[in-house]
């Protein structure tokens, strides 16, 4: 780890990444009661790549995402209390209930918001980098997406007009090395997606995306660059989701990937290994994160609270925003 | 008669057009994982293996364009999606090329091509993966759309589809999947345009699609209690139309009302009236009604899914409309419904 981050920082990606960790995990806690009504698919075991990214931004620059959007929403800042109570189906939701788990959005914090549709917001994410060029602003915009997302046409259309344009977006591949039950094996030429990037005439790098630091070393260069106005960059950041596609449980017994597999990557646990980094490096003290893990259990509680307790959309909410 | 589940009738119908033709070849992703499209494709990839199964990227546009090229090379491809809604990214392919080849070829070349996808709902699905988009595709010359309502016809539409030397669409809805009924062990082809008389009345006519014939008879039971007596067309097909049989059913009737899975405007229903009031308007005592999803975009929240979906009640008071005088003009602003209708679907997915 280098030691060129403040040791401020390093404890905002612990806090980041807890939340994530700490609301996903009441997710899988609550989802049984069958009041979270929405498919949800966890990213638990992903958190370093969100909270790496977005640790780089500021105020200003955005991020889009997929179905997967929970780690991403709450990396740029959206509401806790905002999150549940959409998963709720709550008029207090971040989208007043109308969008749900796959779709969350805050755009007051920069998350325009995200498609169930994979590849879907990526070329959105050139679109708004291509807005802050026209509007002669330096704001960054980010695309997070899934490796399966560089299966679709529309992935490589949007890195050919970002590298042709030279537009300042940073496109995020969370390569968790399955979609839904396949593994990339099965859909890619290989498991190492940058270098294709590459080919379309821009930055292209991979990291270990359980590595927080290592994540945000490279989101910062990418963000920095792209600040610059010197054009977009591809992560390809290679991680591992714990829980099934969608929903709340385990899926090895399925058959397509094995508790030895899952068992690996769980030892390699991004908000733990971060935790002991800070410990033997005296940035954190187990003291210091107890209590920080308490503060969050706190937020998360108090937002599940405030998501049961708020009411529904009106009937009349169904057919407002239409045209 | 043996009863299959609407899945299973899926899987055996694949499996036996596989067998009979050897042209026949499965794609699409997640066909050959654990699950199998819910099971439907499961089967087929056992049976004949990954040259006959193929699992495929996430580039279903290009797959679609691909499909074509391989039918126009002496194979039927069957593309599945696990929801209708991705079928938004083959747009071109399916409109542009697949049901212009033979038009544009002069007739030189066909696209025996058959689509499958799953029209999904409830629990919060919401925006982008409960839509049922039947008559995006329906609008297009060129494209068949079934949407089988039972599993006897899920299994016979399929088969004519298969053996059909044009692109077929099947809509499949999932909360059919589970259902249950005869379906016959041999091979069987029903064919596309005919609509079918699947419930006897007098009084009014139902005339529904996929999901929402089940709900018509549901709503000729309650019905039949106030002495009202429907008459329940399944359409089958959305294209072609069979506006025939529902013309000849109104001959008897006088009424009608179409229920259908999709939006209220430019759809199914608005076709169907269209023609009926082409054909046989004569016979009409009162305006059609209509039951459809009112003109607005999936909500995620349950308790705004409980008022967007019509079922049963809301066929009935559509039916009780056209039953009191003049019927009963304008939509109303929101459907009323939300009565509970037995398990609520919970996945999977
Ligand atoms: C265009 C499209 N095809 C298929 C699906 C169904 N689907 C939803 S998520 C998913 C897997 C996506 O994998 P990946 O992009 O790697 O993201 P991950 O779920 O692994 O985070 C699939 C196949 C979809 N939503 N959109
Ligand atoms: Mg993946």
């Amino acid at each position: 780890m280098t030691t060129s981050i403040p040791p401020e920082r390093l404890k905002a990606f612990y806090v980041q990444m807890a939340r994530i960790r700490r609301a996903e995990e009441a997710i899988v806690a609550l989802y049984p009661e069958q009041e979270i009504r929405c498919p949800t698919h966890l990213a638990i075991g992903q958190e370093a790549v969100a909270v790496g990214v977005c640790q780089a931004l500021r105020d200003g620059d955005t991020v889009l995402s997929g179905h997967r959007c929970h780690a991403h929403y709450l990396a740029k800042g959206g509401s806790t209390r905002g999150m549940f109570a959409e998963l709720y189906g709550k008029a207090t939701g971040c989208c007043g209930g109308k969008g749900g788990s796959m779709h969350l959005a805050s755009p007051e914090t920069g998350m325009l918001g995200a498609s169930a549709i994979v590849a879907g917001t990526v070329p959105m994410a050139v679109g708004a980098a291509l807005a802050a060029t026209l509007r002669a602003s330096d704001d960054v915009s980010v695309a997070f997406f899934g490796d399966a997302a560089v299966e679709q046409g529309v992935m490589h259309e949007s890195l050919a007009f970002a590298a042709l344009r030279s537009l300042p977006v940073v496109f995020v591949c969370e390569n968790n090395l399955y979609a839904t039950l396949t593994p990339i094996s099965q859909r890619q030429v290989s498991a190492d997606i940058w270098p294709r990037a590459a080919a379309h005439g821009l930055a292209a790098v991979g990291v270990d995306g359980n590595d927080v630091v290592a994540v945000y070393e490279a989101g910062a260069a990418a963000v920095a660059r792209a600040r610059r106005g010197e054009g977009p960059t591809f992560i390809e950041a290679k991680t591992y989701r714990w829980r099934e596609h969608v929903g709340p449980n385990f899926d090895t017994d399925v058959g397509s990937r094995t508790q030895a597999e899952l068992d690996g990557w769980m030892a390699r646990d991004p908000v733990a290994s971060l935790a002991r980094t800070l410990e033997a490096r005296g940035i954190l003290t187990a003291t210091e994160r107890a209590s920080i893990d308490a503060v969050l259990e706190a937020e998360v509680a108090d937002a599940v609270s405030f998501a049961k307790a708020s009411p529904f959309p009106e009937p009349a909410m169904l057919r407002t925003d239409v045209d | 008669m043996r009863e299959l589940k609407y899945r299973e009738a899926i899987d055996e119908a694949t499996r036996q057009a596989m067998a009979k033709d050897d042209r026949i070849f499965v794609l699409g992703v997640g066909v050959d994982d654990a699950k199998g499209i819910f099971g439907t494709t499961r089967g087929p990839a056992l049976e004949f293996g990954g040259k006959r199964v193929l699992e495929t990227p996430l580039s279903e546009a290009t797959l679609t364009g691909v499909a074509i090229g391989a039918a126009l090379r002496g194979l039927h491809p069957l593309l599945v999606h696990a929801r209708n809604d991705f079928l938004m990214l083959t747009m071109d392919q399916l409109v542009n090329n697949a049901a212009k080849w033979r038009y544009m070829s002069g007739g030189t070349m066909r696209v025996p091509f058959t689509i499958r996808a799953i029209i999904g709902r409830g629990w919060g699905q919401a925006a982008q993966h409960s839509q049922s988009l039947q008559a995006m595709f329906a609008h297009v010359p060129g494209l068949q759309v079934v949407m089988p309502a039972t599993p006897a016809d899920a299994k016979g539409l399929l088969m004519t589809a298969l053996t059909t030397e044009t692109p077929v669409v099947c809509l499949e809805h999932r909360w059919l999947y589970e259902r249950s009924g005869p379906v016959g062990e041999e091979p069987y082809y029903t064919p596309l345009g005919h609509a079918a008389v699947v419930h006897e009345g007098r009084d009014v006519t139902v005339a529904g699609l996929s999901l929402m014939v089940g709900e018509a008879l549901e709503a000729a039971k309650a019905l039949a209690a106030e002495g009202i007596s429907l008459e329940v067309v399944d359409l089958r097909t959305a294209r072609p139309l069979d506006s025939e049989t529902v013309c000849a059913s109104v001959v008897k009737t006088g009424r009608l009302v179409i229920a259908d899975t999709g939006w209220r405007s430019f759809g199914v229903s608005a076709e169907l009236a269209a023609r009926v009031g082409e054909q046989c308007f004569g016979e009409l005592r009162a305006p059609i009604g209509r039951v459809a999803l009112p003109d607005v975009p999936t909500p995620a929240s349950s308790a705004l899914e409980k008022i967007y979906y019509p079922g049963p009640a809301e066929i009935a008071a559509a039916v009780r409309a056209t039953l009191s005088g003049r019927g009963r003009g304008p939509a109303p602003e929101t459907a009323p419904n939300a009565a509970a209708r037995g398990k609520e679907f919970s996945g999977p997915f």
